[in-house]
């Protein structure tokens, strides 16, 4: 049998989206998105954790009783997460700075207990690592793209700071979009701006799915050939 | 002989939202009037500025709403909050202030809520706190009067420093408010502040233009009231928990007194927002008992903000918070209904 990798993925990266549809891990989500270098940091390390979770509970998943299910899930995420911010303080210790405690929460976020739940401790391993990487994916770009939103609006600037991720080649990134005399709109830096583009970024994707699903509810309509209709005997 | 067949209430005033809106808005007339005296024409660029930016925003998310867009506009609600942000406003203040300011309050704080009616947030005042916060330098530049600052800027100089051309900066025109002399005085009795201060030296109780200012819009709310456009009960509960905290920590004006009564009662938005801002039908509370509790609310925090907290004034925060209160407030001051042996709370379990 063959799985259904593209069927995973789209779950994972539109349809059942952990940021914009399951809303889970809203509180990453909502703190560290003020810049693209923190959605960035935030999102591969999550994307991370998820995969080596995912991968590890399906691998374990028939030895797992169903009476410690949950707590061995989170020892395996809390593992990973450990290993994260280890690798993290190694090697962007600044980033890893910025970020601060977000980075061990990672551990509370529910999107990676709930696919380990939900995904890895039913289906076996290529799955589970497919389904952890799509979903971490899809997690990571909402976080960029609210990331990007927020810098642009509040300070101006987009990949600005990207050396503390990349390294030096990375110094000389930042995009200036609103000009150097930008005065900052830093409501859109502080949390209420955080929940501002969330909220439009759903409903932007809610619009999206709509105008879809007219579209083929249209198609369908458009039917070849007059369709008799009975007018005679009992009409129910 | 055909008789009129309608159901009750039969008498009727014939007020449509469009005629309280506009009244509301002549009630402003006195105050505006002091503003531009004391100040200059600045309130009017602003109220021109949002006006125009509100009724565009409104218009065109009417008509995303796929609603009747001549019906909403003539309601004139916009124009009237359009009309409030722009005397919140700090006159001559950058063009895009007012307009980030009106639309964050149409869009954001109206519409995305439901629209006419349905907003638990003042949208005025959500536009004045987005602006406040994130803007705060520009947002707290307030001019001086005209007698202190050697009369106020003329059109041109209006229009340069409101659109950012002609090389003249704002900050020759500034002084600092009467409310931020006091909070920021730590060394001097407050006798000694008002005989150097040259603000509070030349007005009666609260700093030139701001008392008059202040002045102009409690004509304008007696007004009102007379009008029967709003009760008494949310202004007058404001006005006396404002009066009752200062007179508590005014310690008959030492150098660390927060300020006379009359200070709190005539500076800063005070009357504005009394009699315009929490009379708001729709965010405020909605029985009589909880417009006492809501004006009481706003009036405590009014002068916490102002005493302990670190913004100029504190009218948009309070009432902010207080909005969030409103539905509670509501809920626990439902007015028994005739036939019932006490009032109910909306959380009751239904009778069965």
């Amino acid at each position: 049998m063959t799985a259904p990798y593209g069927e995973i993925s789209r779950n994972g990266l539109w349809s059942n989206n952990p940021a914009l549809v399951q809303l889970l891990g809203l509180c990453p989500l909502l703190a560290v998105t003020g810049s693209v270098v923190n959605a960035i940091g935030l999102g591969l390390a999550t994307t991370g954790v998820l995969t080596c979770s995912n991968l590890a509970v399906s691998l374990v998943r028939r030895q797992m009783p169903d009476t410690v299910r949950l707590p061995a899930s989170v020892m395996i995420i809390a593992t990973f997460v450990t290993c994260a911010e280890l690798l993290m303080k190694a090697f962007t210790y600044e980033l890893y700075l910025v970020l601060g405690i977000f980075i061990p929460l990672i551990v509370t976020n529910c999107t990676i207990l709930g696919r380990a739940d939900a995904f890895a401790s039913k289906n076996p391993v290529l799955p589970s690592l497919v389904d952890g990487f799509m979903m971490g994916l899809g997690f990571t770009l909402v976080l960029i793209t609210i990331g990007a939103v927020r810098e642009v609006l509040g300070q101006g600037t987009l990949f600005a700071d990207m050396d503390l991720l990349l390294g030096p080649m990375a110094a000389d990134w930042t995009i200036s979009v609103m000009g150097p005399d930008y005065p900052g709109f830093l409501v859109a830096v502080l949390p209420p701006g955080a929940f501002l583009v969330a909220g439009l970024l759903i409903a932007a994707k809610n619009t999206i799915d709509a105008s879809i699903e007219r579209r083929r509810s249209q198609q369908i309509k458009v039917m070849p050939g007059a369709k008799r209709v009975r007018v005679t005997g009992k009409i129910t | 002989m055909s008789l009129m067949r309608a159901t009750s209430p039969h008498a009727r005033a014939g007020d449509s939202t469009a005629k309280v809106m506009l009244q509301v808005a002549a009630a402003t007339l006195p105050g505006v009037l002091a503003l531009v005296i004391y100040f200059g024409i600045g309130v009017l660029i602003n109220i021109a500025l949002c006006s125009i930016t509100a009724l565009a925003c409104e218009a065109a998310i009417v008509k995303l709403r796929q609603r009747p867009v001549a019906f909403y506009l003539k309601d004139c609600s916009a124009f009237v909050t359009a009309l409030l942000l722009g005397i919140a406003l700090p006159p001559y203040c950058p063009w895009w202030l007012p307009v980030i300011g009106a639309s964050t309050a149409i869009v954001l704080a109206k519409h995305l809520y439901g629209g006419m009616g349905y907003n638990p947030f003042n949208p005025a005042m959500v536009g004045y706190v987005v602006l406040l916060i994130s803007f705060p330098v520009d947002m707290t530049r307030w001019v001086g009067p005209a007698e202190i600052i050697n009369g106020a800027p003329g059109i041109d100089e209006a229009l340069s420093l409101v659109f950012g051309f002609g090389g003249y900066n704002v900050d020759g025109f500034t002084r600092a408010t009467p409310l931020d002399i006091v909070r920021l005085n730590e060394s001097v009795l407050l006798s000694q502040l008002y005989a150097t201060e040259p603000v509070l030296d030349q007005g009666t109780v609260a700093g030139l233009g701001w008392e008059a200012a202040n002045f102009g819009f409690l004509i304008g709310g007696l007004f009102l009231l007379f009008r029967r456009v709003i009760t008494w009960h949310a202004p007058v509960a404001m006005l006396g928990t404002l009066t009752l905290m200062s007179l508590l920590f005014y310690d008959s004006g030492s150098s660390l007194s927060e300020g006379s009564p009359m200070l709190h009662l005539f500076s800063g938005a005070t009357m504005l927002g009394a009699f315009f801002i929490i009379t708001d039908p729709v965010s405020g509370a909605t029985s009589n008992k909880g417009r006492l509790t809501f004006g009481a609310g706003v009036g405590l925090l009014v002068y916490i903000i102002r005493a302990w907290g670190s913004y100029p004034d504190a009218v948009a925060f309070a009432v902010l918070l207080m909005n969030f209160a409103a539905p509670t407030i509501d809920n626990y001051t439902l007015p028994r209904t005739y036939g019932h042996k006490s009032a109910r709370r909306a959380t009751d379990l239904e009778e069965r």
